[in-house]
């Protein structure tokens, strides 16, 4: 990648950053290995399989296997990273994920891809907006949601030193890119990027552009957005929601997930046992997507820059009313 | 000269006799204890735990992360009590620890977890995960060119799981000659025999069918399990599987091919009861 490349307009597929980094991290270290359930194209390690064939497994479409292979690969002393599509990686191996990782603390790195609705017209069977709410509830597992290709950079050798499960949920959706180079991902840190008074706003991954921008829109209405960037789900920053409810009174959360279990379980469960505020989630609410391109679900889901926009007046004025 | 190696297997065959029966005499009264329990499964896979880890792991007790010892795998987690006291047998924890099986805050918890006990590689209970598991510790043998072995014992209605089968087509694909599964074939599970709930037979023609190298043994005859684990990889590029064909409640006669004996507690009585019994068999 460029340096040059960090015009606004730009924009990147995570995935291909995902791969050119793990080939990376694989050529200076032995331990790293991959396992795939066949979807060698669309987790793009076709790279990785030519370079790294002995350190390439293929279970086939077979996702239990897939998770408690990965799980014995990494009691075995490697550091596997176990991708997928994010919605059968998580729903198909589920036991796997709780027990073989999560309660035995094996050392592996799951990388959902293609999380969200990034399947589109392919429907719900393919969408996967219940993963965050099932991986935040198992113990010793870091969640992570990235927004830009720095993110995802930083996010993966940070995974890489970490030393127990991860599960990283990427999508293929283009995002331009926010980060500066020399951006770091830290586990429970979620960096404000944007500074306002009236609400804040909690989002992570594809949707924090849409949020950014949703908060240009405010500030020419005079209304100004704190923006902060929660790629970690677990562990979370609790202080940076006690904060924006001491600071700013008023939370928008948004997610390319159900509204239930996520990021917006996660910030209303700290926000109403110690200081309750206004919150409104947008995200999946609580139903199947109907048929549509990924486009055209976010813009359904009301989870655009101006669908955002919309809410956050919404929430500023029902906080306002008696 | 065969005259000192017979003498050598016959003290060995009689140490695994000796032993066994302390393990089982062990497990039903850590299972009394705890009142909770899984007695018929702990005395069917018994013999072959015992043969494994005094005749065939190369396992160091003191130093139970040795990297390069051969990998132990329960995947019937439930049989812990079994476990547990064979892992105070072979020295990997005290035999005062037993006596907490199941106790509040005991490391010796109803299923088994690696990150308490010494000398355990799996946090396994819900059945189906230890071949998969045992999969991926052979793959990372061979990545990492290691000399060490995959062993994993499995009961046989656990195969009604179907990552088993996901996990025995990858080892098979890959060629793990590196990788021996045990299946302690008792022919019972929780709520009746394996035939009258989803039949497993034909078991052998099924993982051969896989592309596994199939051994059938008396799973409590230890000349035929030394020799069954012993020779392992029998074939080189594939791995192995060895059904032991065992009785569910070994060594107590009303407990014995008893499905009621899954997870039925012993009254004080039966406990006496087993344990006359045990200790009359002979050595």
């Amino acid at each position: 990648m460029k340096e040059s490349m960090a015009s606004e307009r730009e924009t990147f597929d995570c995935r291909d950053i995902f791969a050119s980094t793990l080939e990376e991290m694989a050529a200076e270290d032995p331990r790293i290995c991959a396992v795939v359930n066949d979807a060698v194209g669309s987790t793009k390690l076709g790279g990785f399989r030519r370079r790294f064939p002995e350190r390439f497994v293929n279970v086939g479409i077979a996702e239990q296997n897939m998770v408690g292979a990965s799980a014995g690969l990494a009691s075995g002393g490697m550091i596997p990273f176990c991708c997928g599509a994010s919605c059968f990686l998580t729903a198909r191996a589920m036991e796997q994920v709780k027990v073989d990782l999560g309660y035995a603390r094996n050392n592996v790195k799951l990388c959902g891809m293609s999380s969200g609705l990034a399947y589109g017209e392919l429907g719900p069977t393919h969408h996967s907006i219940e993963d965050l709410a099932w991986t935040r509830v198992i113990p010793n597992l870091s969640v992570i949601v990235p927004a830009d290709p720095v993110e995802t950079r930083s996010a993966l050798l940070w995974a890489r030193e970490h030393d127990g499960p991860v599960f990283l949920r990427l999508s293929r959706m283009p995002v331009p890119r926010l980060f500066p180079e020399d951006h770091r991902f830290i586990p429970g840190q979620a960096p404000v990027l944007r500074e306002g008074g009236d609400l804040t706003i909690f989002v992570n991954g594809v949707l924090v552009v849409r949020a950014l921008q949703a908060a240009e829109r405010l500030s020419q209405r005079g209304m100004e957005a704190r923006v902060v960037n929660m790629s970690s789900i677990t562990p979370l920053d609790r202080e940076a929601v006690l904060r924006a409810a001491r600071e700013t009174g008023a939370i928008l959360t948004v997610e390319e997930a159900s509204i239930y279990g996520g990021l917006g379980g996660a910030v209303c469960e700290i926000v109403a046992e110690e200081h309750p505020v206004r919150v409104r989630r947008m995200g999946v609410p609580g139903v199947f997507a109907p048929t549509g391109s990924e486009a055209f679900l976010l813009k359904h889901f009301g989870l655009t820059a101006e669908g955002i926009e919309t809410a956050a007046v919404d929430l500023l004025r029902s906080r306002r009313a008696p | 000269m065969t005259m000192p190696e017979t003498t050598a297997t016959e003290d060995l065959q009689y140490r695994l006799r000796e032993t066994a029966q302390w393990v089982r005499m062990q497990a039903l009264q850590m299972v009394h204890h705890a009142r909770i329990g899984h007695p018929g499964g702990d005395l069917s896979a018994t013999d072959i735990l015992v043969t494994l880890y005094l005749g065939v792991l190369q396992i160091r007790p003191a130093d139970p992360a040795w990297p390069e010892r051969d990998r132990f795998i329960l995947s019937k987690g439930h049989c812990s009590a079994a476990l547990y006291a064979t892992l105070a047998a072979t020295g990997f924890i005290a035999e005062h620890v037993l006596g907490t099986f199941m106790d509040p805050l005991s490391i010796l918890n109803g299923h088994p977890d690696r990150n308490k006990v010494p000398g355990v590689e799996a946090n396994t209970g819900p059945l189906g995960h230890g071949l998969p598991l045992a999969t991926g510790t052979a793959l990372a043998a061979r990545m990492r060119k290691e000399a060490w072995r995959t062993f994993v014992l499995t009961g046989d209605g656990e195969l009604q799981e179907g990552s088993n089968w996901e996990a025995a087509l990858c080892a098979a694909q890959y060629g793990l000659d590196n990788l021996v599964l045990i299946v302690d074939r008792n022919r019972i599970q929780q709520g009746d025999f394996v035939d009258k709930i989803i039949r497993m037979d034909p078991l052998a023609d099924k993982w051969r069918a896989f592309g596994w190298q199939v051994a059938e043994v008396d799973g409590h005859d230890y000349g035929e399990l030394l020799h069954a684990l012993g020779s392992t990889p029998s074939v080189s590029g594939k791995p192995t599987c060895i059904l032991a064909n065992t009785v569910k409640g070994r060594g107590v006669s009303f407990m014995q091919n008893n499905p009621k004996w899954h997870h039925h507690i012993p009254s004080d009585s039966e406990l006496e009861q087993a344990l006359a019994e045990l200790k009359g068999a002979a050595v």
